[in-house]
């Protein structure tokens, strides 16, 4: 028991370290490490980053400057409602933050993130600034051979610029790697819907997010080390309710926000907060060919997301299934303030949740909010309400 | 409020935008099929080649914005639980389906049959017909975009538009009508709109003639009214552009200036380059707050929303499918921050402007997002000043008019100041430019 706590203390402190620290000493002594290798930041949500890893890179998911950076230049490059999530990026750039990275990838999520990659082009010249511009097609003969081929084109850049050819087998490796990652959330995600009384939300948050910054291989052993140490504490059960999370898949909530939800009486027992490492659904196939195994897995086995096209299935049914699946007993809607793809997608989810009776809440934050009273009260109160609810 | 007396291009337009709304209200009557879909990268041939009757949500708010009621579409819809953040064009259209879908005409509009989504150069189309597959409970046909990140259109690119509209797209009109994709029929729309878009594109660069007989920006957003909408591909469009373009010319011989709605704009004394929408709620007073300090806008990047024709573009009979694919995504939201500050420096140096100034929406994260990057781009290749001012376009309540004209007028006395010359004056080195 002893040593269990002491593992689960000595891995949060691990992740807590690599949230916080904004000079990305990781990446530095990556580079120190493996003074060959690029590092290459990955903008929300989802890239594939199988090919980065393949091309012997270290993929960093980068999420904006969270409460930690303050804003000195960031706010002279965009107006007062755009979200806060590229300020605090630009911020981070611009303060030199992020001159150990090489290179840079802009999913298609919105039209901040896809500027924001223009941005780039025209500030850091010098570096790469890929756009990759996820399918909304999903046929896999026709939006699935686009994506296929827009892989090869980010694999090429990402060739040039080590100078060494990336191999089926490299790609091959990488994609095992990335399906024994998600696995291993799986796992910690299935023990948050189990037993949320044993994995705060915090600690998972920040084990997760260490994802971002750690080379795939020693997160996923920090995340089967963290589910193995917290199944041997006894840590109390409370009266909580089980609450969804839902909104904050791209500019994330301040920790203490986090935290609010849970002293708030509410245990989180799915969130899509880190859903990027869990956007493809299953494992990819680790035969044939692997640029194509990717393209299908993503559209075959995507999530349902907000920047994803619902084209295959009503609005709101794959929320109203992951609260059936996790137990839950309503939805907190938490989104980025001035975040089109978020708040634009809620009233159809919470439509969806109407019709099936499931209670939701909803707040709007940005990533540097400092003040959690009035959320904790009005989650204070939902959580009361759902609990009454459910007797 | 003056009356000024029309000149026959806004009467014929004004009657071909009447007809196509009394075809919608008759739809239902005459057995006519009814797709929605957005005004960039709109395939308004093909519609038209399956006989079907298009209508562009983005439109319908705008002009709910310019008859005032937009506050309450907008209100309709935030009380339904859409957030004050997003886009207004989106509320105003769901605000207005939820109080009776009445079109500009004061007629109703037809429901959908099937939504078209061309997803091109913005995001919010995606979410927005989302919403409206919600409220009409009718299928959709997506076609995808690719953005122009890189600066160029790749073969990859084209042959993805090619391959959804083959076995998408059409399929889809196929079904909703049961007629054969016919395209002859589409060879010879196409025809026709590349006659019309050689001669809007004559009335567009016409702003190179000093006066400029054109605003491009305020007069801009009604010539490009039916090359951007249903008309395009038409006999009507064609004549409408004729008209234009020779009311134009007579103004280049008679060395006037442009037509405001409170008549004929005084002496030209700024020429300006303008990036982002208009605001529509307060159009008249927005267009005034120019036109009454002699400022006329000679370039715009709002009126190649719906196509940029300027830099060679034409629709091409030859190549059907290819050609809608180069349309949609050479449509300007969809070119990189990089191309789209290459066209407002080119358009500063090619009109002779003596400034950039650029309108933010609040709605509009496609536009807005890297606009004071770009401001700042442009400055530093051209050398000359630029302006920035904040408003929405179909929402009142970022419209506040004081502010606007003090900035305005501000940014003006700034071109005054860098100049270094009285007004009118012609830059030192400028000629008479012709197109
Ligand atoms: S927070 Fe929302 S609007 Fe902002 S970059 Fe992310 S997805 Fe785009
Ligand atoms: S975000 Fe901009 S381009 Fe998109 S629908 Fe709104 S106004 Fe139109």
């Amino acid at each position: 028991m002893t040593d269990a706590k002491e593992n689960v203390e000595r891995i949060v402190a691990e992740a807590d370290a690599l949230y916080h620290d904004l000079d990305f000493g990781a990446v530095k002594r990556f580079k120190e490490a493996h003074p060959e290798a690029k590092v290459i930041g990955c903008l929300p949500t989802y890239s594939p980053k199988e090919i980065i890893h393949a091309a012997g890179m270290l993929p960093v998911h980068l999420r904006g400057a969270g409460d930690q950076v303050e804003i000195i230049r960031g706010d002279a490059y965009f107006q007062s409602y755009i979200c806060q999530l590229p300020r605090g990026i630009i911020e981070l750039a611009l303060s030199g933050r992020l001159a150990s990275f090489d290179g840079f990838v802009f999913p298609a999520i919105c039209d901040v993130i896809r500027n924001l990659s223009g941005i780039w082009q025209l500030l850091f010249p010098e570096k790469l600034a890929r756009y990759l511009d996820i399918p909304q097609n999903f046929d896999a003969a026709v939006g699935g051979r686009f994506y296929a081929r827009e892989l090869r084109s980010i694999l090429d850049d990402l060739e040039r610029l080590s100078g060494a050819k990336v191999s089926d087998d490299d790609l091959r490796r990488s994609i095992a790697a990335y399906n024994h990652n998600r696995t291993s959330i799986e796992a910690l995600m299935s023990l948050r819907a189990e037993r949320p009384w044993l994995v705060p939300a915090d600690e998972a948050y920040l084990v997760l997010r260490a994802g971002d910054t750690l080379l795939v291989e020693d997160h996923t052993r920090m995340v089967d080390e963290y589910v193995a140490a917290v199944l041997e504490l006894d840590r109390p059960k409370r009266d909580h309710s089980r609450v969804v999370m839902s909104g904050a898949f791209c500019e994330q909530p301040p920790l203490g926000l986090i935290r609010t939800f849970e002293r708030a009486g509410c245990y989180i027992v799915w969130d899509d907060m880190t859903i990027s490492s869990r956007f493809i659904v299953g494992d990819v196939a680790t035969e044939g060919d692997p640029l194509a195994a990717l393209a299908s897995a993503f559209v075959e086995r995507a999530v349902e997301s907000a920047s994803v096209y619902a084209c295959k299935r009503q609005k709101g049914s794959e929320l109203c299934r992951t609260v059936r699946r996790s137990r839950a007993e309503g939805v907190i809607f938490a989104a980025p303030s001035f975040c089109d793809p978020a708040l634009l997608d809620q009233p159809m989810l919470q439509a969806a949740l109407d019709k099936e009776q499931i209670p939701w809440t909803a707040f709007k934050y940005a990533e540097n909010l400092g003040q959690f009273q009035v959320i904790r009260e009005q989650a204070g109160t939902f959580s009361d309400s759902i609990r009454l609810w459910g007797q | 409020m003056t009356t000024v007396e029309k000149e026959p291009s806004m009467v014929k337009q004004k009657e071909m935008i009447a007809e196509h709304f009394d075809r919608l209200a008759a739809a239902g009557e005459h057995g006519k099929k009814v797709v929605y879909t957005f005004v960039p990268g709109n395939l308004t041939e093909l519609l038209l080649s399956f006989d079907v009757l298009p209508v562009y949500p983005e439109i319908n708010a705008l002009q709910s914005a310019m008859r005032k009621r937009a506050g309450d579409f907008i209100s309709e819809a935030e009380r339904v639980g859409h957030s004050e953040d997003v886009c207004t064009y989106v509320k105003c259209d769901i605000g207005m389906k939820r109080k009776g879908n009445i079109g500009p005409t004061g007629q109703p509009l037809p429901k959908p049959d099937l939504l078209l989504l061309s997803y091109t150069g913005c995001f919010t189309f995606l979410k927005w017909f989302e919403l409206l597959r919600e409220e009409y409970d009718c299928p959709v046909v997506l076609l995808h975009t690719p953005y122009q990140a890189e600066g160029k259109v790749t073969g990859s690119m084209r042959d993805y538009m090619v391959e959804q509209l083959k076995s998408q797209v059409i399929p889809a009109l196929e079904q909703l009508t049961g007629k054969p994709y016919d395209e002859d029929r589409l060879r010879t729309l196409l025809a026709l709109s590349a006659r019309a878009e050689d001669d809007m594109v004559h009335v567009l660069e016409s702003a190179k003639h000093r006066p400029s007989p054109i605003d491009a920006y305020f007069g801009g957003v009604y010539y490009i009214g039916p090359m951007f909408t249903a008309f395009r591909g038409t006999e009507g469009a064609v004549d409408y552009y004729q008209t234009l373009r020779a009311e134009v010319d007579a103004r280049v011989r008679a060395g006037e200036g442009p037509i405001t709605p409170e008549g004929p704009m005084g002496p030209e004394k700024y020429r300006l380059v303008v990036e982002g929408p208009p605001n529509w709620t307060n159009f008249r007073e927005f267009w005034q707050m120019f036109s009454d300090e002699g400022a006329v806008v000679v370039a715009s990047t709002y009126t190649k929303v719906g196509g940029v024709y300027d830099f060679g573009f034409r629709h091409d009979p030859r190549d059907p499918l290819g050609t809608l694919a180069d349309y949609c995504m050479g449509c300007y939201t969809n070119r990189s921050l990089p191309q789209r500050v290459s066209m407002l420096e080119s358009y500063v140096k090619d009109y002779q402007a003596d400034g950039v100034l650029v309108n933010s929406v609040k709605s509009c994260n496609s536009f807005s997002a890297g606009q004071l990057v770009m401001l700042r781009e442009v400055e530093q290749r051209t050398g000359i000043a630029g302006g920035f001012i904040e408003t929405d376009l179909v929402d009142a309540r970022y419209f506040s008019a004081a502010n606007v004209k003090n900035r305005i007028e501000s940014y003006l006395q700034m071109i005054e100041q860098k100049r270094g010359k009285g007004p009118g004056a012609t830059p030192a080195g400028a000629k008479e430019a012709t197109p």
